[in-house]
């Protein structure tokens, strides 16, 4: 192998598809369901189930850039819009943690449906509580065994497609919970939870700043009995050290986390790259040309600004094709996935915000999508890890600190 | 296929250069910019490993593997050894390479063996000019067709003046746009003057007067052709880039240990978020610009246009560098500011990046 920024020709394919997508599909209703907040976008998520997921996902192991295909589709779609991202009916984060930390019976069982021909289905992950967000170990949600059954009891917001996934059957929403409260982070263990299932109940949907048309759902869970075999990786509780146990439990669940944080650094880069490719465009329209070769002195400031976050976009873009590299060689890429979100969380932040500033009075106006995009992109650099706790992960990993050490 | 794996042989490379800038760069780095001097042994050793010659054709007696993306990899090792005496090592490269890149058979088999010779011949190229808002495409230094000789007259800056250098490529404005000529060091009219720099002191630099210099026609570089100054340019710009990473990789290594050494309050630096963030933000910042640096390599590698990738390569770079050396200071603290630890000669080399162009080519 060699170093090569060269996507192969599938992928190529397959962005041109999904930008075509993203075009026709998403553009033209993204400004509808962005205002109308808790409206069903119905012809998207029809659209989708129809046509829009034929021939994505696929083989990833011959030559079609493995995951850095995911990365690549997850652009190009954010950059269409990244709330009907979100909402597309797909397992999501639950199914990358089914994915993840499941058994070959239990990925068969809980994924089938999102490959069926039946009527679309979600998947969803549940982790935030009202007192625990990025202390994922504080969670008070329990999982007691009763017999066969787990019974679930806790409440949980922020859940991304958490109505969706909890309303529609064949979907199922993966569930963290303690089996012993004592054991700290040892004792959490996930959970998969069929939609439909009694004392699962949908509470209320958050009103946001952005990705409106995405449901981002409170769920409580009452008495919620679940079959036994839902838990997902072991029932055992290793007080001594998860994190290198081998437990698939709570590991299983951080490890989710390494896959999903490239693709949530991908969407950043996408709504920047909206934001970005807006601005390139009425340069280009009022004949400004941002010529990189002039010496420093002599740039406009909207020269500078370009580049800068030209620069700041593509820096962000080649950490997270990195990180997803890593994936397809099957080698641990834990430090560089929070890299790439941290950088793409707060470089299209800034992206984002820029834009708004250089384009002057028209971008701040609901006429364009400009300051959607702004207020779509600072989740990316909040969920899945916030910026600081992703520098966090970052610090403890090149200072070979515990936990324990850094917090 | 995206890929971000260095081949095998890249690999070997690096960690050659990697033990020999540990071994014999960075030892040396404040001596020789207390002393102003570059350490002659070392540059010797470097040119036994063929750093610049490697990529100098078979032909003229080098190795034949012109690789912008192993430059970049080499450049940035060196920089993380020192700035001047990397510069200094590579400076061959200032000539060598646009001989093999635009240079007439002529011209190549005159010089280019020369540069894969036993010894070590340093190289020089005057591009910069001592004013204010210089722009490297616009020389005002002129050169004029005069019967068989071009009469070059102009003043150039940071311009590397090693002992024993014989030829320095200038460039300069010409009825065909800018051009570039071989000048021999020692050429009537050229007038040396030593430059002092705020960093880079190892590096012997002039300011370069040409008072109405005379060379023969055939010394323009490429002849009838000419020279892409463009490329040449954008050549400069992901050379100096990797040697800017490999300069912030330096200074945030130097904060990083000394963070973990340091004790205050009863621990570790290290252990507070306001230092462990930062030295964070170092490593993300350093690994993204190290990515835009290759990038732009391996643009220049497939011959496709590269100045725009050239363009956001050396910016992140070079504010990398500035930003992760002037990080490093902080975190040291008042040792920091104190001329026994190597930040500080970070810094004053970082903000260099700004006015350089063209003092390395890959």
């Amino acid at each position: 192998m060699a170093i090569s920024f060269d996507l192969t020709e599938s992928t190529r394919a397959a962005r041109d598809h999904y930008h075509q997508m993203a075009v026709e599909q998403m553009r033209p209703i993204s400004r509808r369901y962005d205002e109308q907040e808790h409206a069903v976008p119905q012809e998207w998520i029809d659209y989708y189930w129809k046509e829009g997921r034929r021939g994505i996902g696929g083989d990833w192991s011959g030559p079609n850039d493995g995951f850095v295909r995911v990365c690549v589709q997850a652009e190009e779609l954010c950059w269409g819009d990244a709330a009907l991202y979100l909402r597309m009916p797909t397992a999501a984060l639950g199914g990358s943690a089914v994915a993840a930390a499941g058994t070959p019976e239990q990925k068969t069982r809980f994924l089938a449906p999102f490959n069926g021909d039946g009527p679309p289905v979600w998947g969803a992950m549940a982790i935030t509580e009202p007192q625990a967000g990025s202390d994922a170990a504080a969670i008070q949600t329990t999982a007691e065994l009763d017999g066969e059954e787990w019974v679930l009891n806790g409440t949980k917001i922020f859940c991304t497609s958490g109505e969706s996934a909890a309303e529609h059957e064949g979907g199922f929403v993966v569930v963290w919970a303690t089996i012993d409260r004592e054991a700290g982070r040892a004792g959490i263990k996930s959970f998969v939870v069929p939609a439909g299932t009694p004392g699962m109940k949908l509470i209320g949907l958050e009103k946001k700043l952005g990705i409106r048309a995405s449901d981002t759902a409170t769920l409580v869970f009452e008495n919620c009995r679940i079959p036994r075999a839902n838990l997902l990786g072991s029932a055992e509780v290793k007080r001594r050290d998860p994190l290198k146990s081998g437990d698939k439990g709570f590991k299983g669940a951080m490890a989710t986390f390494d896959a999903s944080r490239p693709i949530v650094a991908a969407m950043a880069v996408g709504v920047g790259r909206a934001s970005l490719d807006f601005v390139r465009e009425e340069l280009a329209r009022q004949g400004f040309e941002v010529r990189y070769d002039a010496p420093r002195t002599e740039l406009r400031v909207i020269e500078r600004d370009v580049i800068e976050m030209e620069a700041e976009l593509q820096a962000a873009r080649l950490l997270t094709w990195r990180a997803a590299a890593m994936m397809n060689r099957g080698k641990p890429n834990n430090l560089e996935a929070s890299m790439a979100k941290a950088k793409a969380g707060l470089a299209v932040t800034r992206i984002t915000q820029k834009a708004i500033e250089v384009l002057g009075p028209p971008a701040y106006s609901k006429k364009l999508l400009v300051e959607k995009w702004m207020r779509d992109a600072k989740i990316n650099d909040i969920y899945e890890g916030t910026q600081q706790i992703n520098q966090l992960i970052v610090a403890r990993r090149i200072l070979e600190y515990p936990s324990s050490l850094l917090r | 296929m995206i890929d971000f794996e260095p081949s095998d042989e890249q690999r070997l490379v690096v960690e050659t250069v990697r033990q020999f800038a540990q071994h014999e760069i960075r030892p040396r780095a404040r001596e020789c910019n207390e002393a102003r001097e570059l350490p002659k042994d070392v540059l010797a050793h470097a040119h036994e490993l063929g750093l610049v010659s490697n990529a100098i054709d078979t032909r003229f007696g080098g190795g034949g593997e012109r690789s912008a993306v192993t430059g970049v990899l080499v450049a940035e090792e060196l920089g993380w050894g020192d700035l001047a005496i990397a510069l200094a090592i590579l400076s061959p490269s200032l000539v060598a390479l646009p001989l093999q890149d635009f240079g007439s058979e002529e011209q190549k088999s005159e010089w280019l063996p020369q540069f894969t010779g036993q010894a070590f011949l340093p190289g020089s190229l005057a591009l910069v000019e001592p004013r204010f808002h210089d722009d490297p495409f616009r020389p005002t230094t002129h050169a004029h067709a005069n019967g068989a000789a071009w009469v070059i007259t102009g003043r150039k800056c940071f311009v590397p003046w090693l002992q024993g250098s014989r030829v320095v490529i200038v460039v300069a404005a010409s009825d065909s746009g800018p051009q570039a000529f071989l000048v021999p060091c020692e050429a009537d009219g050229l007038h040396a003057e030593p430059e002092k720099n705020m960093g880079i002191d190892a590096l012997p630099t002039v300011e370069l007067e040409l008072d109405g210099v005379r060379v023969p026609q055939a010394s323009r570089l490429g002849s009838a052709q000419g020279i892409d100054l463009h490329r040449l340019v954008h050549r400069g710009r992901v050379g100096l880039a990797a040697l800017a990473v490999g300069l912030a990789r330096a200074a945030y290594e130097i904060a990083r240990e000394y963070a973990k050494e340091r004790e205050a309050f009863g621990a570790p630096i290290a252990t507070k978020q306001a230092i462990a963030f930062k030295l964070a933000d170092m490593a993300i910042e350093i690994d993204a610009a190290r990515l835009l640096v290759w990038e732009a390599a391996w643009l220049l590698d497939r011959g496709e246009p590269a100045g725009r990738a050239a363009r956001l390569a050396h910016q992140q770079a070079s504010k990398l560098a500035l930003d992760v050396a002037d990080g490093a200071v902080q975190v040291l603290g008042g040792h920091g500011y104190i001329r026994e630890y190597l930040p500080e000669l970070h810094l004053r080399h970082a903000r260099g990046f700004a006015s350089f162009e063209a003092l390395t080519l890959v």
